[in-house]
């Protein structure tokens, strides 16, 4: 068994007399996809820079391709072998191609190597036309381009992203997470990479890490993840959508049937059959009746019996949320939760439409 | 691009490194006793006489003179630490102070000139038929005239409050203020202010033209400025160039030196700047 | 003011006519200046940057006292050499009074904190990810020095400008340590000096043009390069 590519033990981050982060254990398998999410100042970053080699843990021990690197000096060499993007460009004063291979100039790569190697690269962004470019001419969404590119060109055996597209337009977002997600398929490179977006972390990650206050509140696959939420703050961070892996079975006139856990729901448009997807519930999509109240049920209404396993009131509403064979969130109004006398473990009803299931794709190509 | 930028840095850092190397030993530093350091005072360096003498010196001699123009206090200041080898002032009572304390080994008076009192032509204070200086003072202090004074410890500032001191009068602020500056600057402030003022003859010659001041008072014996050479006291420090100060005063006071001095300036003001002692 | 004009004039018949006193000064000023500016450019922009970019115990100590630096009256750092060097000083017996050197020395000092503040201020004002993407890109000390400082170049021209500016300018420390001998420590600006005090300000003027229009064009040469590589 190949060891880890990354590992980190015991490892605590203080600023003065506070700790920021504390993580006792954390491993990341060669050619995984990790996935960190969690609310601003959780230490996303801060566990990033750590992983990256770029920021000594005040306490703890860090393994990098199974060799102790804690106390080592001279990290130079071992921070060669990886390569982090940042939210921001951070593009320096030349061309697009200056920035391309600056980390192979910095490595003293000959000049005939690294016209070699930049190339490709320019091409598999679209920056190709933009190589002679000086970069105080890019768009903010062509200059995160090139920071992806002169990263990526260097061939890292772990490759760090911290919110690389949070600061792109959603659609560029989109399409650039895509983008990134056809490259590492190809290159099967051990990644880690941080985001806010919940999406992009279903998407193509092996493993979500939900940090919250300087801590690993869960590490799961993703879909585990969103369906059952380890404690309160990480259902709270994730929010109110259910979100529920599901298989599905037939699908014929744009509608589909569709196995989630042990029920079997309606879900409007066309899936190929067999695959396993991922649907996504908003709760305002989500109607909760009492058991006798059959009435007024529209064609092809899905219908879940499930019991009430907690209940929150927000500000006017209050957060119910019912446990079938996964969870569900629903969200009540003041007056529906008195007029239904809604209480804990009671059982009830959850009803929706097909067409509220919002469907995830999830591609599989990642799992070796 | 980068290389190119810095290899033009390089260059200029390296004929600059060249230009420093080269400048720094061609100031005449190659060995320590080549150098003679004269303090003198601002007007000494000012009548331009230095000017004319340290060069032939330079010439005949090998020495090299570094010649200090500051005020009087500092130049026997300097005389006392040691900083300076050979002094040219001034100031014949704070000069035999120093020479009593055991700073010099020599005192050596060779020329003098005179100081007047100048003054708007106007003369406000009608002090122009006093028949002293000390009455003089007396008449501009009774008018409460304004009077500019050095007030930077010169031998003039000296010469002056000896003066004051002598008409046995205390002056005061409101009508007599100092410039703190050098002479031809203060005669400069007081023809812009119309004030009366104490200057030696031959920077007030120098600028007569561009100042509106005129001659009021002079002759009076306590007026006399006499200029010595003195000789720091090698016991000091090692560091001492006696010999060259020696060597120095031995040329101011040799015949043909003393010939320029008698004539100089007779030229360009019709009256020579500076008179010889008789010995 | 038809004295500024003449001023003029003389500076202009001065320098074609070729005074070969003019031109002494001229040189000595330039030298002096050039070499001072030079060794606290070497000397501060490395200082700067180790500031911005370390931490240290006394750090802000020794930042707080750059800041003030930037402040001192020349005049005070003259005196404060003047009294290092002068013979009965504690460095006498290297005999540097009153020579081309105890002005650059004073020159470079008064430069010095100048160059060192603002390329400090130049570097913290870079993002702080910067300096981590450097790293990341696999840069080992040396090289990340050398990039932030070609981020940071434009404020650090400037600071090559305002140590320049600050030292062809000066007078009082170049007076005390100095001495503003004829032919051997005779600068711009004591010459200037000098002639005023004699009343001769026609020369002076001349002279003060020349300072002037000398240290406009190396300022001028500057801020062309500072400027055309700040446009896209």
């Amino acid at each position: 068994m190949t060891p880890a590519a990354l590992r980190i033990e015991s490892v605590e981050m203080r600023y003065g007399q506070k700790t920021i982060l504390r993580i006792p254990h954390l491993s990341i398998a060669e050619g995984e996809i990790l996935a960190v999410i969690g609310p601003n100042g959780a230490g996303k970053s801060t566990l990033l820079q750590i992983l990256g080699l770029l920021q000594r843990p005040s306490d703890g021990r860090v393994f990098f391709d199974g060799q102790e690197i804690t106390g080592c000096s001279d990290l130079v060499a071992l921070r060669r072998r990886l390569a982090s993007v940042f939210q921001e460009p951070l593009l320096f004063h030349g061309t697009v191609l200056d920035n391309v291979a600056l980390g192979l100039r910095l490595r003293g790569t000959p000049k005939n190597e690294i016209k070699r190697r930049v190339e490709p690269w320019l091409g598999k962004l679209n920056i190709s036309h933009l190589a002679g470019r000086s970069i105080a001419k890019l768009s903010f969404g062509e200059a995160q381009r090139v920071n992806l590119a002169r990263s990526l060109v260097l061939n890292p055996e772990v490759f760090l992203l911290d919110e690389p597209f949070a600061s792109l337009d959603p659609p560029t977002q989109a399409s650039m997470a895509e983008e990134l997600q056809n490259i590492l398929a190809e290159t099967k490179t051990t990644t880690v990479f941080v985001t806010q977006n919940r999406a992009e972390a279903l998407m193509f990650s092996d493993r979500l890490a939900v940090v919250i206050d300087g801590q690993i509140a869960q590490l799961d696959r993703p879909q585990d993840v969103f369906s059952h939420p380890a404690n309160e703050d990480v259902a709270a961070f994730l929010g109110v959508e259910t979100i529920v892996e599901g298989r599905v079975l037939s699908s014929a006139e744009g509608l589909s049937r569709v196995a989630l856990a042990r029920h079997e729901i309606l879900v409007t448009g066309t899936y190929p059959l067999e695959q396993e997807m991922l649907f996504c519930l908003r709760p305002e999509d989500i109607t909760l009746l009492l058991p006798n109240a059959r009435a007024a049920l529209g064609l092809n209404a899905n219908v879940i019996r499930g019991t009430i396993t907690r209940i929150r009131p927000l500000e006017t509403q209050l957060k119910v949320v019912v446990g079938c064979s996964f969870s569900v969130t629903v969200l009540v109004s003041k007056q529906a939760f008195i007029d239904l006398s809604l209480a804990r473990g009671k059982q009830v009803l959850l009803t929706f439409k097909p067409s509220a299931v919002h469907v995830i794709p999830k591609r599989l190509s990642h799992e070796r | 691009m980068l290389s190119r930028v810095t290899g033009l840095c390089t260059l200029i850092l390296g004929l600059l490194c060249f230009w420093a190397a080269n400048g720094l030993t061609s100031t005449g530093q190659p060995v320590m006793n080549r150098i003679i350091i004269l303090a003198t005072t601002t007007s000494t360096q000012d009548s331009g006489l230095l000017d004319l003498l340290v060069p032939l010196f330079q010439i005949k001699t090998s020495y090299v003179v570094k010649t200090i123009a500051v005020g009087t206090g500092q130049a026997l200041a300097m005389g006392r630490r040691g900083d300076a080898d050979v002094l040219l002032v001034h100031a014949p009572e704070e000069e035999k102070t120093f020479m009593a304390a055991g700073h010099g080994i020599k005192r050596q008076p060779f020329m003098y000139n005179d100081f007047v009192l100048v003054g708007p032509t106007s003369d406000p204070a009608k002090m122009a038929k006093a028949k002293s200086a000390a009455e003089a003072l007396r008449q501009i202090a009774a008018s409460k005239t304004l009077f500019l004074s050095r007030g930077d410890n010169s031998g003039t500032h000296i010469l002056e409050k000896q003066l004051w001191m002598r008409a046995g009068i205390q002056p005061a602020e409101r009508w007599h203020q100092q410039s703190g500056q050098g002479m031809g600057q203060t005669l400069i402030i007081a023809s812009e202010k119309s004030a009366y003022t104490l200057t030696d003859r031959a920077t007030y010659l120098k600028l007569k033209r561009r100042i509106e001041l005129t001659i009021l008072l002079e002759g009076d014996p306590e007026l006399l400025n006499t200029y010595s050479l003195l000789q720091v006291n090698p016991l000091k420090s090692s560091k001492i160039n006696s010999a060259g100060a020696q060597a120095f005063v031995d040329f101011m006071l040799a015949p043909e030196t003393l010939d320029l001095i008698r004539t100089f300036g007779l030229e360009q003001y019709g009256q020579p700047l500076f008179h010889l002692l008789k010995k | 003011m038809d004295l500024l004009w003449q001023g003029i004039k003389e500076a202009i018949r001065l320098l074609l006519g070729g005074d070969p006193e003019v031109f002494a000064i001229v040189l000595l000023s330039l030298r002096v200046s050039l070499i001072a500016t030079a060794t606290s450019l070497i000397l501060g922009v490395p200082t700067g940057m180790a500031l911005a970019l370390s931490r240290f115990g006394g750090r802000r100590f020794l930042i707080s006292l750059v800041n003030v630096g930037m402040g001192i009256p020349p005049v005070v750092v003259g005196l404060m050499v003047a009294i290092l060097l002068w013979r009965s000083g504690p460095l006498g017996f290297l005999g540097i009074m009153y020579s081309p050197l105890a002005i650059i020395i004073a020159q470079t000092l008064i430069a010095f904190p100048i160059v060192t503040g603002l390329t400090l201020a130049a570097v913290q004002q870079l993002n702080p990810k910067v300096r981590l993407q450097i790293l990341a890109l696999g840069a080992s000390r040396w090289q990340m020095l050398w990039i932030l400082a070609r981020e940071a170049r434009l404020s650090i021209l400037a600071a090559a400008m305002a140590g320049f500016g600050g030292v062809i300018s000066e007078v009082g420390a170049s007076m005390m340590v100095g001495g503003n001998i004829l032919g051997q420590t005779r600068v711009l600006t004591t010459a200037t000096v000098l002639e005023t005090s004699k009343g001769n300000f026609d020369v002076a003027l001349a002279l003060s043009t020349i300072l002037f229009a000398l240290a406009y064009t190396i300022t001028l040469a500057l801020t062309v390069v500072q400027q055309r590589e700040k446009a896209p």
